[in-house]
């Protein structure tokens, strides 16, 4: 268990010159993608699952790694300027970094943002440096009962945590899973859904699903509602920290971590409760409270640090579990190359999995140096005319959806998908519970089947592992939560 | 659609209008019953091994979605409304356009239909421009340039870099 020894191989893959190139490639497209507005990086990383087809895995994980971190740093650029924020995550960005934009201290803010994303995202790696290979070990050992129970907690948090409405959030689960049924039943070669069509019975392509419900729902339905006249940015010069900022801030950057790493592992925390516990404990311990709600800086640092330490790709790879919808699709790009993420994933690609992470480390150098001096530069993105956008973003879906399998039939499935994420955005139905169902229900199911051929049919087979256990008390604590939201704390932060 | 038929008829649509959100439980009952019947009808084999078969699961997610259809109904029928997504670029405060959405179907759809017999770059670029036009882009000098160049770089970059084949069509054999 010589987690260090393994990093500084991981440092030998991540530091070739294809592996830098890679990495370079994910910041830079992340950090446009998380400033033009109307992608988010779980779209982003769809819209490029086409490149599976044609690189090796440790370059394309490195690449939407840094995606993914990327789409935070430019997430937040747009909320402090523009007061609109894209991703989730980048809610609490904006509410005390656009009123410092407004007073004409955008650059401070930017700052703010650019070194919490940097301490957050290298306190998270290191965490999950630490903490990865032991709970790895710990999982070693779990047979199909654990692995059941903890795809019923991925499909309950999501449901039940995220969004306004449990009912809803349910109808878009089962919607993923009716679709992860189409096809042949992977273990009697049963034909489920198919209606006899040969197309069908091979099954709907996670890819078709992810870029059909992310880009081309999110652009139908942007089209529909398009705003006439685009919002106007703040201009902003370079950031920079005065004394005075550092020492409101500091601290605020290294809490973050504390916050956001352990609320981004579980499933269903993501990054968005994470930011908003962050902001919360900020405004208590500060001891500027009248700057609050007009420009607080440390509003704007200890959310941001919280956001890119969130422990969720330290799920993903030891437990195969997506908290939120990047993680989905990274995973679903692992199934492309038939990886499977999880305790063996350590044990059998240790070349891949510390090669990424330790690839991490390098992209929040990069991204801290990219985006320090060139803020103004990658504000100049949010100017994009907006036709282009939404056409360009119907163009990269159409050519992933084909490159899947060069099938016309595949382009028609991708905009029926495609008009269900449009229904779905306009009738309040979160898209993160279909993905993760489309994504997951197939191997729960057969878990499940497996589980229950050991037993011989009898549903203690399920529940026969202190793991598991333990894992649908929390499912119990989570399906109880109406009750436990009585908790002034919680409450606020509902309302 | 207002003034025509009688006010009784009128409330009616307009208490439609209210409910559309109704239509989503209909179409979950029907993908429910769908998935239901499709695995009621279906011919389990020998070759099943253990105790769960292929329609245990089909059978749960069809009942879930016949109970969650039901529940929603109820949902929507006290007054709870699904609420409609945020974003950026999106204004809630006027209608859907359905014209702007349609067209993009259809250009896309075109796009589609088109990709065989012209080739990816051709009928990608109309794929781009197409869609721009249907937003509102009336460039005609620049929108069809761009859009000629993206398709072409894009077929470049996965033909003949990432070695992703896409039909290059009669357009690539002159060149």
């Amino acid at each position: 268990m010589d987690a260090f020894g393994d990093l500084l191989d991981g440092f030998g893959t991540a530091l070739t010159p294809l592996s830098l190139l890679w990495a370079a490639i994910g910041v830079l497209l992340g950090t446009a993608i998380g400033v033009l507005p109307g992608i988010g990086p779980a779209m982003a990383v769809a819209l490029l699952l086409p490149v599976t087809y044609g690189l090796d895995p440790t370059g394309a994980f490195i690449m939407f790694a840094g995606i993914y971190y990327g789409a935070m740093f430019g997430g937040s650029t747009t909320s402090i300027l523009l007061n609109t924020p894209g991703e989730s995550a980048a809610v609490v960005a904006a509410m005390e970094g656009h009123p410092m934009a407004k007073s004409g201290r955008g650059a401070q803010a930017l700052a703010a943002a650019a070194i919490g994303h940097f301490t957050g995202g290298m306190i998270g790696t290191l965490l999950l440096v630490a903490l990865a290979p032991a709970v790895a070990d710990l999982a070693v050992g779990f047979g199909a009962p654990d692995y059941f129970a903890i795809m019923v907690l991925a499909f309950i948090a999501v449901t039940s945590v995220l969004g306004a409405s449990r009912v809803r959030g349910l109808a878009s689960l089962l919607i993923g899973l009716v679709i992860g049924l189409v096809g042949l039943d992977q273990m009697t070669g049963q034909q489920r859904l198919t209606f006899g069509s040969l197309q069908l019975a091979d099954g709907i392509d996670v890819v078709i699903v992810a870029v059909g419900l992310f880009a081309i729902g999110e652009a139908l339905w942007v089209a529909a509602h398009l705003r006439r006249t685009a919002a106007e940015a703040i201009p902003v010069g370079r950031p920079w920290l005065g004394r005075d900022d550092v020492r409101r801030t500091w601290k605020a950057w290294l809490r973050g971590p504390l916050i956001g790493f352990p609320f981004g592992a579980i499933p269903a925390g993501g990054a968005e409760i994470p930011t908003f516990l962050s902001y919360v404990t900020e405004k208590r311990l500060s001891k500027h409270r009248d700057d609050w709600g007009r420009g607080a800086i440390e509003g704007v640092a200890g959310p941001e640090s919280a956001a890119s330490a969130a422990g969720t790709l330290g799920s993903m790879l030891t437990l195969g579990l997506p908290t939120t919808a990047v993680a989905a699709v990274m995973l679903a790009a692992f199934q492309q190359y038939g990886l499977q993420p999880g305790p063996l994933l350590f044990e059998r690609e240790p070349e891949l999995v510390w090669g990424l992470i330790a690839s991490l480390f390098v992209g929040m150098v990069l991204l801290l140096a990219l985006n320090l001096p060139l803020a103004p530069l990658w504000a100049k993105l949010l100017r994009i005319p907006r036709q282009y956008l939404y056409a360009g973003i119907l163009f990269f879906a159409a050519v992933g959806a084909y490159a899947v399998g060069g099938e016309v039939v595949d382009l028609v499935i991708l905009l029926i998908i495609g008009l269900v994420g449009f229904g779905m955005r306009r009738y309040g139905l979160p898209v993160l519970p279909a993905v993760i169902g489309v994504i997951l229900g197939p191997n729960a199911e057969q878990q499940l089947r497996r589980a229950l051929q050991i037993s011989d049919g009898s549903v203690s087979g399920l529940v026969n592992t202190p793991f598991a256990v333990a894992v649908y008390v929390i499912v119990a604590l989570i399906v109880l939560w109406p009750l436990l939201r009585r908790v002034p704390v919680l409450r606020r932060r509902a309302g | 659609m207002s003034g025509t038929g009688t006010p009784a008829a009128a409330g009616r649509r307009s208490w439609l209008r209210e409910h559309s959100e109704l239509g989503v439980c209909v179409l979950l009952l029907a993908v429910g019953a769908l998935t239901l019947f499709d695995a009621l009808t279906m011919h389990v084999e020998i070759t099943q091994r253990g105790p769960v078969g292929p329609r245990t699961m089909p059978i749960a997610v069809g009942a879930g979605l016949l109970a969650v259809a039901a529940l929603l109904a109820v949902d929507v029928l006290r007054g709870g409304r699904g609420e409609a997504e945020g974003g950026e670029d999106v204004d809630l405060s006027e209608p859907a356009d359905w014209r702007t959405v349609l067209l993009l179907a259809g250009v896309f759809l075109a796009a589609a239909a088109l990709i065989e017999p012209l080739g990816f770059p051709a009928a990608g670029a109309l794929l781009f421009w197409g869609a721009a036009y249907a937003l509102g882009s009336r460039r005609f000098d620049r929108d069809p340039l761009i859009a000629a160049v993206l398709s072409l770089v894009t077929y470049v970059v996965f033909n003949d870099l990432l070695g992703v084949p896409l039909p290059g069509g009669p357009l690539m054999g002159v060149l």
